[in-house]
């Protein structure tokens, strides 16, 4: 048995590992200590917590079994899973972290003497809000995040399904909740509590069926946020340090990484959240594009551009991603540098379905991270670059984002690839992307639209230099 | 008087929060993935209290419903904290820098 004071030094520290472990993630030399103070952290915390129970019976040893049960499935999903399905994962790992919340959060309500907050139907009001809060965002994570698995996954499909009034019964399950939780505090009836559980589980599908497949990046990171802040409540209900720095940290963690993905749309939270982009305008701009030329070549021309090219920046997309196209593309690179080609990666804030997707791929590719640049260190280099090999990307590369006020993408920032001397498309088709939009590119004079598959054109690509 | 404990924990709250802002801001964005499936890791630390709730014997019988809830979010727990900061290893040993050929 440890002291509970002994103790809140402990999780105290935890915490500040955890801290420690965000803070290594500035550069990529930190970034592997800092995941080591990560593993410490959460280690001393689990250690001193079943010290301070102290019960080593039958229950220990379940604790055991099933700590080693849940940890080989974990450690084996996280060698097997393909770096392409990390967005997948991700979603998954988020859902796991809202229903474990939600789990605590009836345990703590079933058997409130455990952890000090009274006695069934005499819980302390403070704990009561605390754990039902902590329950209907853990609920609200768990399911939102099942669903974008399932969109992400393509086991569902990923355009927004919207229906009439919508927004209203959202903010009417919304009011429900919040109503309920009065009335739990004060009645404390048990069937209010279940209610606000299943209540919760019905509000994260529906919060996410309405956002398109395209706005993925925002939609994972807020249910990173959310499952931080599920994790703070729980915190507080069991007064616990650790559990309410880390819910804190994570929550402002995905915050930020949502503001930074709607940045990159120019698009605000609400409008991502309220969902349906990418439903309309799909048939006026399939009319008018049979007309237009388009010169398109084969994997000879772009070999033959991009040789006599002194420099070449790489625009890497989600398309990579779908045709594991990465290691493809570094063998391409390589090649290109053997000729003397400088080249060089740039990477749009919401290129790929989650942030940082395409870091990760070209990182698993074996590309060095210091080839590779955000969009505002590389922008001005298109001007001065003779080749831009733009391989599954479409939307982030659209001028139309700067010219037309009519278009739902205009004034989100843009890889000025028209500004290269030439640009090679490698595309299936000349279909608009996920915003919709025809992208004005595809007909320049100085674009060269390569037809085919993103693996197979690098491959035939590197064939022919 | 006495100030509330709930005072003391909300400003420990609020002040990771600020503390979170700025340490997150700081992360270079080739790394946003594995702070996702770090910051995934992390809020596992959830199983504390799943630990608390499973191995708490009130009574005499062994299991009761809320022991149960508690095992089941260990093992939910478990899959998150060792798969989190697993895969978030495998992808930061890919990061290597421009090996010295030039």
């Amino acid at each position: 048995m440890i002291s509970s004071n002994f103790l809140a030094v402990f999780y105290l520290i935890s915490g500040v590992l955890f801290i420690l472990a965000l803070r290594g993630l500035s550069s990529p030399e930190t970034s592997r200590q800092g995941n080591l103070f990560g593993i410490i952290g959460m280690a001393i915390a689990i250690g001193v917590t079943i010290l301070s129970v102290g019960n080593f019976s039958t229950g220990f040893l379940y604790l055991i079994i099933l700590l080693l049960l849940g940890g080989s499935i974990g450690a084996f999903i996280a060698f097997k899973i393909p770096m392409t399905a990390m967005p997948e994962l991700v979603a998954g790992f988020h859902s796991l972290v809202g229903l474990a919340a939600v789990f605590v959060a009836i345990s703590a309500f079933l058997n409130p003497e455990v952890f000090n907050l009274g006695f069934p139907g005499e819980i302390k009001i403070a704990s009561l809000i605390e754990m039902s809060l902590g329950a209907a965002i853990g609920a609200v994570t768990f399911t939102g995040s099942i669903i974008a698995f399932l969109k992400l996954r393509g086991l569902m499909s990923g355009s927004p399904i919207t229906f009439v009034g919508q927004h209203y019964l959202n903010l009417a399950l919304g009011l429900i909740l919040l109503s309920l939780i009065f009335y739990l505090c004060k009645t404390q009836i048990d069937n209010l509590f279940w209610t606000i559980i299943i209540i919760s589980f019905l509000l994260g599908v529906l919060l996410i069926i309405p956002i398109g497949g395209a706005d993925m990046p925002v939609v994972i990171s807020m249910l990173n946020s959310y499952s931080g802040w599920a994790a703070a409540g729980i915190g507080f209900t069991l007064e616990n340090t650790a559990l309410i720095i880390t819910g804190a940290l994570v929550g402002s963690s995905g915050a930020i990484l949502s503001y930074i993905m709607c940045k990159g749309m120019n698009r605000s939270f609400f409008n991502v959240i309220l969902g349906g982009w990418g439903a309309t305008d799909q048939l006026s701009s399939s009319k008018t594009k049979e007309q237009k030329p388009v010169k398109s070549g084969n994997a000879d021309d772009a070999a033959f551009l991009m040789k006599n090219a002194s420099s070449v920046i790489i625009v890497p997309g989600y398309g990579m991603a779908v045709a594991q196209a990465q290691h493809a593309l570094r063998e391409m690179v390589d090649a290109l540098k053997k000729n003397g080609v400088k080249v060089t990666y740039a990477i749009h804030p919401v290129a790929g379905r989650m942030p940082g997707h395409m870091n990760v791929l070209l990182a698993e590719a074996n590309v060095p991270y210091d080839e590779v640049f955000e969009l505002e260190e590389i922008n001005n280099d298109f001007a001065n670059c003779d080749v831009a090999y733009v391989i599954g990307a479409n939307d982030v590369t659209n001028p139309v984002a700067k010219t037309d006020p009519q278009s739902p993408i205009y004034g989100m920032p843009i890889l000025d690839v028209e500004k290269s001397k030439s640009v090679l498309f490698v595309k299936r088709s000349l279909s608009p992307g996920y915003a919709g939009i025809d992208n004005d590119l595809f007909y320049r004079d100085n674009t060269l639209m390569l037809f085919s598959d993103a693996k197979k054109m690098t491959e035939d690509i590197i064939k022919s230099l | 008087m006495d100030i509330d404990p709930f005072i003391f924990r909300f400003s420990i709250f609020i002040l990771s929060i600020f503390i979170g802002y700025y340490v997150v801001w700081s992360v270079t964005p080739s790394l946003h993935t594995p702070l996702m499936s770090v910051t995934n890791a992390i809020s596992s630390v959830i199983i504390v209290g799943a630990i608390i709730a499973a191995l708490a014997d009130k009574s005499e019988n062994v299991f009761d419903t809320a022991n149960i809830f508690g095992f089941l979010a260990i093992i939910l727990a478990a899959v998150n904290i060792f798969g989190g900061f697993l895969v978030t290893q495998r992808m930061l040993a890919m990061y290597k820098k421009k090996k010295k050929d030039k």
